[in-house]
């Protein structure tokens, strides 16, 4: 009883850690791990990224690219193209909050992309995309 | 002892809300507060029936014209949140599953002026802070509604006290 305790103690203890361990780079490595099974010797461009994030997909007529909600400029608030809601910075210098948690990630990747680019996306494009967000484009 | 003890906080609760014309507000869920604000503010669950509710959560994959899907665990906790705070009646549903339809937004919103809701500064129905500014910690009281341009509440709404704003008040109540 007392060791069964133990155990989930330990291990709500390490999932919190876990948890708290991400950050925007470990999030990129996740996904650049992924990506190099099928692509060997991937790594991530946040040029590339860059490309991705601003892409004219031409899937949906009311939100054709990410930038209709997230702007062209990372580091200033955005804003729902459906709903005029203000969305907070994507870049983690703006929002330490940004890419810390990979499941909450995961879900918006989910979302946004079926919606913009009609598909899930690769974790190539996700590895991409969050290195253009920390780095910036650079221009 | 218990019992009574929540009943009584039930009474003060309700009392205390309907004074502060909050009655919108409810406890605080993390979780119906971070899934459901993303994109939209997260709207009181008072303004939808449970079977309203019900219908929503399950087709999130369509919700209105953007994907919003949740894990089922999450989907299941916030839908449980929601019914047990719903509205109840035909003035809170509508078949569109808007709250923007139901007969009681309608009512309560008659005579906010057409440029009003057209204002690009309003965009959309579902932009509550727009008026509202206050929304977004749960106070939907009446001194804190400014329209865009500045207009307060007053001015289309009719003065506090006056009959209309009595009827409406009322009919809040029912
Ligand atoms: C319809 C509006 C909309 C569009 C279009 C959109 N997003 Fe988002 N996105 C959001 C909202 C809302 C959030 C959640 C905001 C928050 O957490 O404050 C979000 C969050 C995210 C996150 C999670 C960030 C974090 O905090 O970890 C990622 C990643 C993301 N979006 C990527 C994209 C990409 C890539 C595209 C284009 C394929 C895109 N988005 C298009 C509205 C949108």
């Amino acid at each position: 009883m007392i060791a069964r305790k133990t155990c989930v103690a330990l291990i709500a203890l390490t999932s919190v850690n876990l948890a708290f361990a991400e950050t925007p780079g470990s999030i990129v490595s996740g996904y650049a791990v992924e990506a190099a099974r099928t692509t060997p010797g991937f790594g991530p461009s946040a040029k590339r990224g860059f490309g991705f994030f601003t892409k004219e997909w031409g899937v949906s007529q009311k939100m054709p690219n990410c930038t209709v909600c997230h702007g062209k400029n990372l580091k200033v608030d955005g804003k729902h193209v459906i709903t005029g809601k203000r969305i907070d910075p994507l870049a983690p210098a703006a929002n330490p909050e940004r890419f810390t948690s990979s499941a909450k990630v995961e879900k918006w990747f989910k979302r946004n992309c079926k919606e913009v680019a009609g598909r899930e996306c690769t974790a190539a494009e996700k590895a991409d995309f969050i290195q253009f967000v920390i780095q910036g484009d650079q221009s | 002892m218990k019992k009574w003890l929540m009943a009584f906080t039930l009474v003060l609760g309700s009392t205390m809300a309907h004074a502060d014309g909050e009655k919108l507000s409810v406890p605080a869920n993390q979780k119906w507060k971070t899934e459901c604000g993303s994109c939209h503010i997260a709207y009181p669950p008072q303004l939808l029936t449970a079977g309203n509710w019900q219908n929503l959560m399950a087709e999130l994959d369509k919700h209105f014209d953007a994907n919003a899907i949740l894990d089922a665990n999450d989907n299941k906790e916030i839908l449980d949140f929601l019914q047990r705070y719903a509205g109840h009646g035909a003035r809170y549903s509508a078949s569109s599953l808007r709250i923007t339809d139901t007969p009681w937004f309608t009512r309560e919103h008659r005579k906010v002026p057409f440029d009003t809701w057209s204002d690009p500064a309003v965009k959309s129905r579902s932009n509550c802070t727009a008026c509202h500014i206050n929304a977004e910690r749960g106070d939907w009281s009446e001194s804190g509604i400014k329209m865009p341009g500045g207009k307060r509440a007053e001015e289309s709404e009719g003065r506090p006290g006056s009959g209309s704003n009595r009827r409406s008040e009322e009919y809040d109540r029912d």
